[in-house]
């Protein structure tokens, strides 16, 4: 993915900054994967405000196709299906942005934790992440989501983001084991600085582009997961998600009775979601990585 | 050699070790009475067969004895194979109802894994540095990557199955055939299971299409390629180098993939109500029969671990270097 930027950049981080901006803003993947983001955001944040309150509650005709007065239509029953949409979309950035926040200190902590240490601490961490690593995390929250009768959205965000940081705490690790030999890193060690400041301060930094990248990839997984998960019947039972649109969908037959305005939605708004911020990422790739860059 | 497989299977052993426990755990940090609490769930209607959860359930869980006694107990059973009685199907033992689920799964996963991963591959070291299929085939990519598995799924079945009438939408066989050794029912087999079989292909070739187009750049930017072309070797044999050296993270992506894999398998069968492991779940989930979903959860661990090894095994047929001992990190 990325490369470490060299020692040199630390000195020169306020050209570096200006330099990353330069690109930035002249990067048409990344600002396309933001205005997406950002757009769907807004909607997630403040339509509900605007719109009902209630995502499911019934307020229209039942069965209803798109229309002035119903953007989105209406399900069988006869709740909106924009009103749900833009609740959806809120608990689909909750779980990504908690489930995805989680998984980014854990794995941090971890990777930092044994790149630096090395030794019997490496040892113990790294069986760790790979035990977690093969262990597939939809089965796993599926045990545990079922048995413990999780059908909240950040509950259950946190169980996805503390199944889901295994790939960050490795590659992590990769790098702080790359970094830790270096001279400015011996130097702080030389004298006497602590080593969590160490960590923060020399080698974070160094990485602090990956760190941000790895963040957005644990975001769309942890989105994709929740998702899955609400399928599958283990959704919130007091709110809505766009997972969850999807299942009732899916269990009232939408398919057979043609009613496509109740299941594409849903699964469009995970789908840009979860698309805009890969591009996002994309973009931020070849801002960070010169080799990269569009020739 | 011997110490990279051992660490391997040190690992996976571990893993099945932890499966195992989480099984044992999770219902004993259920809040209340798991016995109580797991029968008034099964809504059964007959006393009698209330009694008889209620005293299997209590024997099983053996929840009076020391809690490490517990947990041997769980094992023995684990090992004898008995890994419950359904309650969605009673008195069904789970592991013949998993059984009967299984070759469903791997009928659909393991096609479409493989070509997926192959096809992927192939076409992203086609397309990366070609302009035209560059800018078409990314975006394309990034969009089936980020589609959920189950979503494409319903869109498949929409669009094949019911606004076009190609395909069948719903079970692993016509509904009106019994499972049989006839070309006629073969036939229904492959018409069922092409529709699942492509949303999960779609989704996963897009994945590998673009690691791959990312990997060959960063192949072609390396030294060796510029020093082959600074030799005038034809862009070709460049290319080729590229991707012998661009397949090797593609590998052991594939076995950080297998577990969402798994889950986009689960997710589909349940859309197209096809009888492998994912509509058991749903069952599971539905008719709050745990046993049954702690069942399918230990195959699926099961089943990775096994993939994962073969993967192992694949790396170090292909990767020299891991022969010679070079790369022993686990």
């Amino acid at each position: 993915m990325s490369v470490v930027p060299d020692e040199k950049a630390a000195v020169a981080t306020t050209g570096v900054r200006a330099e990353a901006l330069h690109f930035a803003l002249r990067n048409g993947k990344l600002l396309a994967g933001l205005t997406v983001l950002v757009v769907l955001l807004v909607l997630g944040l403040f339509g509900p405000m605007v719109a009902a309150a209630d995502p499911n509650a019934y307020v229209g005709p039942q069965f209803a196709p798109p229309s002035g007065e119903h953007w989105f239509g209406t399900t069988i029953f006869g709740q909106d299906i924009f009103t749900q949409f833009i609740h959806g979309l809120r608990a689909t950035f909750l779980v990504g942005l908690l489930g995805g926040g989680i998984a980014a200190v854990i794995g941090m902590a971890i990777g930092f934790t044994a790149g630096y240490r090395g030794g019997i601490v490496d040892e113990i961490l790294n069986m760790l992440t790979n035990i977690v690593l093969v262990l597939p995390a939809l089965a796993v929250l599926l045990v545990i989501n079922a048995y413990l009768g999780i059908r909240s959205i950040p509950v259950q965000a946190v169980f996805i983001g503390l199944t889901s940081w295994p790939w960050v705490a490795r590659a992590i690790r990769a790098q702080t084991f790359s970094l830790r030999s270096r001279e400015f890193v011996d130097l702080a060690r030389l004298s006497g600085v602590r080593p969590w400041r160490i960590m923060t301060r020399e080698i974070a930094p160094n990485m602090s582009s990956y760190l941000f990248m790895a963040f957005i990839l644990l975001f769309g997984g942890s989105v994709l997961i929740g998702a899955s998960l609400d399928f599958i019947g283990l959704g919130p039972t007091d709110s809505i998600s766009l997972g969850l649109m999807l299942n009732n969908a899916a269990r009232y037959n939408a398919l057979h009775l043609g009613m496509w305005w109740w299941f594409i939605p849903p699964g469009l708004g995970i789908t840009a979601v979860v698309g805009s911020l890969y591009v996002m990422n994309v973009g931020l790739d070849e801002v960070f990585n010169p080799k990269l860059r569009e020739m | 050699m011997r110490r990279y497989f051992g660490r391997k299977l040190l690992i996976y052993g571990l893993t099945f070790f932890a499966a195992v426990t989480i099984n044992w755990l999770i219902p004993r940090l259920m809040p209340g009475d798991p016995v109580a609490s797991m029968v008034s769930r099964a809504n059964l209607a007959q006393p009698e067969a209330v009694a008889a959860m209620q005293a299997y359930y209590t024997g099983l869980f053996g929840l009076d004895l020391p809690a490490w006694q517990q947990y041997l107990n769980f094992w023995g059973a684990l090992l004898r194979g008995d890994l419950g009685i359904s309650i969605w199907l009673f008195p069904t033992p789970v592991a013949d109802v998993i059984t009967r689920a299984v070759p469903y799964t791997l009928g659909l996963l393991v096609p479409a894994i493989l070509l997926s991963w192959w096809a992927g591959n192939r076409f992203g070291a086609f397309a990366a540095r070609r302009r035209l299929l560059d800018n078409t085939v990314l975006p394309v990519g990034y969009i089936l990557t980020a589609t959920p598995y189950m979503w494409l799924a319903i869109l498949l079945a929409w669009g094949l199955g019911i606004v076009a009438g190609v395909f069948p939408v719903a079970g692993g066989y016509s509904y009106a055939m019994r499972p049989n050794l006839s070309w006629e029912f073969v036939g229904s087999l492959a018409l069922h299971w092409f529709l699942p079989f492509l949303s999960l292909f779609l989704v996963a070739f897009g994945g590998w299409a673009i690691g791959m187009r990312n990997m060959i750049i960063y192949e072609l930017e390396a030294d060796y390629s510029s020093y082959l072309s600074a030799l005038g070797a034809p862009q070709r044999l460049i290319r080729r180098y590229a991707f012998r050296n661009a397949v090797l993270p593609q590998i052991t992506g594939l076995a950080l993939q297998l577990g969402v894999l798994v889950a986009g398998a689960l997710v589909t069968e349940v859309v197209f109500s096809y009888p492998g492991l994912g509509s058991l779940i749903l069952k599971a989930i539905q008719n709050q029969d745990f046993f049954l979903l702690q069942g399918v959860f230990l195959f699926i661990v099961i089943g990775v671990l096994v993939a994962n090894f073969v993967i192992d095994i694949v790396y170090v047929l292909v990767d020299p270097r891991t022969r010679a001992g070079m790369g022993a990190e686990a």
